[in-house]
């Protein structure tokens, strides 16, 4: 199963309550996923700096910033719960090099603007953990996840980020994930595991890497992305939406003025402001459904 | 009678919905704040009318029978799936799979129907103002579906003895289903079902009817040594 929850504000209205209307969406969701989840949250960009959400796990955090900070010249660091966020002028490649030689802890996203954070357990744990009704920004994405494909672990667990302020979550489950992954591989892109959304992810990435814009890249996604999915993805300043051609897996979209909500079942989406006269819709099999740029 | 689900948890509201003491009289229930919730009014059996505020979930009205529902809402999946008899008339949008494998009553959707409308159904009358999505009417048994906008692809893939009746396009046909003659017997139906839809001012005449060729289902002596 999952649940899949996304929004994208047209406006600046809603966003200081941006985590708290992602977060009744999650947990509305977990009759759809008990086992994880995990959310990701666009905010204000800064200029020259970028921001690196990382996964700690069992490690000190005042030891993981004493390390760290010997190596990276960091201009923020902040926890949050098991995870931290880390900003730094330094060069992207730089960084990636070092934390992947860190021991015990593992990248969960980087970007001028997104931070992500997910972790195993119900989704009202999880949100509550990291005290997303406190997150203000621009847009968000999140996931509930009833494992299938790979094991209940944090790197099992959605959202995916593959690249820069990118990141993808999927309710469903491909099946040509393996070929896939290897050609993608040999084209330079890096994946930390099994899972099959982390495929798509990349392959999205690779593709937004060759200038090809987000509806471009998902559109030629439906013709090589073989098996069930409703994805939603974010990038820096766009948000979409696309379901395969058999569309077995459900989505709602409702949209007003303000905001565009996205999510497995209308339940999840039910408490959010004006959303009765909300124009809801289902998205058609095989049309990308995008906002923003 | 009024059921806030604020305030009462949806077992609750079902359970009052389903034992109805015809002594009491009380035929008339609203319910508030469905809030998307799964299963509303499933498994009804007394003639009462219900009318729910708002959007609700999946297989809300499911195997009804005889009650008169209404929802002020769009509907998730599975809307009066294996209805019995009765009527549920949805203002808004159906999601898929709307009417599956129902035996009798009447489905009237407002808005558009997404895939599978009336997956496998078995004697019900479906009567979609807006348009269905693909898949629709597949492996339909018997009864009505009447479309009053476009159907998508794949439609009526191998089906029975379901007649289906659509108004504009119809993106492609499914496995054995056909275009068929529209005679008077036929005519005739469809202005019954459009005048229980209150759409007298759309002309039967103006309906394509398609069936099924009887091609895949029945058994030919010529395929024997195939089974």
């Amino acid at each position: 199963m999952c649940g899949i929850v996304g929004i994208y504000l047209k406006s600046k209205k809603f966003e200081n309550d941006l985590g708290k209307m992602l977060s009744g969406m999650l947990i509305n969701m977990e009759s759809r996923g008990p086992d994880s989840a995990g959310f990701a949250i666009y905010k204000k960009e800064k200029k020259d700096e970028l921001k690196y959400s990382i996964c700690i796990n069992n490690l000190p955090f005042e030891k993981f910033k004493k390390d760290i900070s010997k190596k990276i010249k960091l201009t923020k660091i902040l926890k949050n719960s098991d995870h931290v966020i880390l900003s730094s002028k330094e060069k992207l490649k730089k960084v990636l090099n070092i934390l992947n030689e860190f021991k015990g802890v593992s990248l969960v996203g980087f970007g001028k603007s997104i931070e992500i954070f997910k972790q195993i357990g119900n989704p009202k744990e999880v949100v509550k953990k990291f005290n997303l009704e406190n997150f203000s920004g621009t847009h968000g994405i999140g996931h509930t996840r009833m494992a299938t494909e790979s094991a209940i672990t944090t790197d099992g667990s959605h959202p995916y980020s593959t690249g820069s302020d990118e990141c993808l979550v999927h309710n469903g489950s491909l099946s040509n994930h393996n070929n896939l992954r290897r050609n993608l591989t040999k084209k330079g892109v890096n994946f930390s595991s099994e899972n099959d959304t982390e495929v798509a992810a990349g392959y999205i990435s690779n593709h937004l890497s060759n200038k090809k814009n987000l509806k471009e890249t998902l559109k030629k996604g439906l013709s090589d992305l073989d098996g069930f999915y409703t994805f939603i993805t974010g990038t820096r300043k766009g948000f979409a939406i696309v379901r395969d051609e058999i569309a077995c897996k459900p989505a709602v979209v409702a949209e007003t003025k303000y905001y565009v909500a996205i999510a497995s079942e209308f339940q999840a989406m039910a408490h959010l402001p004006g959303v009765n006269m909300a124009k809801i819709f289902e998205p058609e099999p095989g049309i990308v459904y995008s906002w923003g740029s | 009678m009024k059921l806030d689900l604020t305030k009462l948890k949806l077992r609750k509201v079902n359970e009052t919905l389903q034992s109805i003491d015809p002594k009491k009289n009380n035929k008339n229930y609203t319910i508030l704040n469905p809030e998307g919730n799964h299963a509303i009014c499933a498994g009804l059996i007394d003639d009462i009318d219900v009318t729910v505020k708002g959007h609700v979930g999946y297989y809300c009205g499911g195997m009804n029978q005889n009650a008169n529902i209404t929802v002020e809402g769009n509907v998730g999946t599975g809307v009066a799936e294996n209805m019995m008899s009765g009527k549920i008339h949805v203002k808004g949008n159906a999601s898929q799979s709307a009417g599956a494998t129902a035996h009798g009553g009447f489905l009237l959707i407002d808005g558009d129907a997404s895939s599978r409308c009336g997956i496998s159904m078995k004697g019900i009358d479906i009567v979609v103002k807006g348009s269905v999505g693909h898949m629709s009417a597949f492996m339909a048994q018997s009864g009505n579906l009447v479309v009053c906008g476009d159907a998508g692809e794949a439609l009526g893939d191998s089906l029975y003895e379901t007649d289906i009746y659509i108004k504009g396009k119809v993106k492609s046909l499914g496995a054995d289903c056909i275009e068929k003659k529209m005679d008077n017997k036929h005519l005739k139906k469809l202005d019954k079902l459009l005048k229980k839809a209150k759409l007298d001012k759309l002309k039967s005449k103006d309906f394509k009817r398609y069936g099924s060729a009887r091609k895949l289902y029945n058994f030919k002596i010529d395929n024997v040594s195939s089974y």
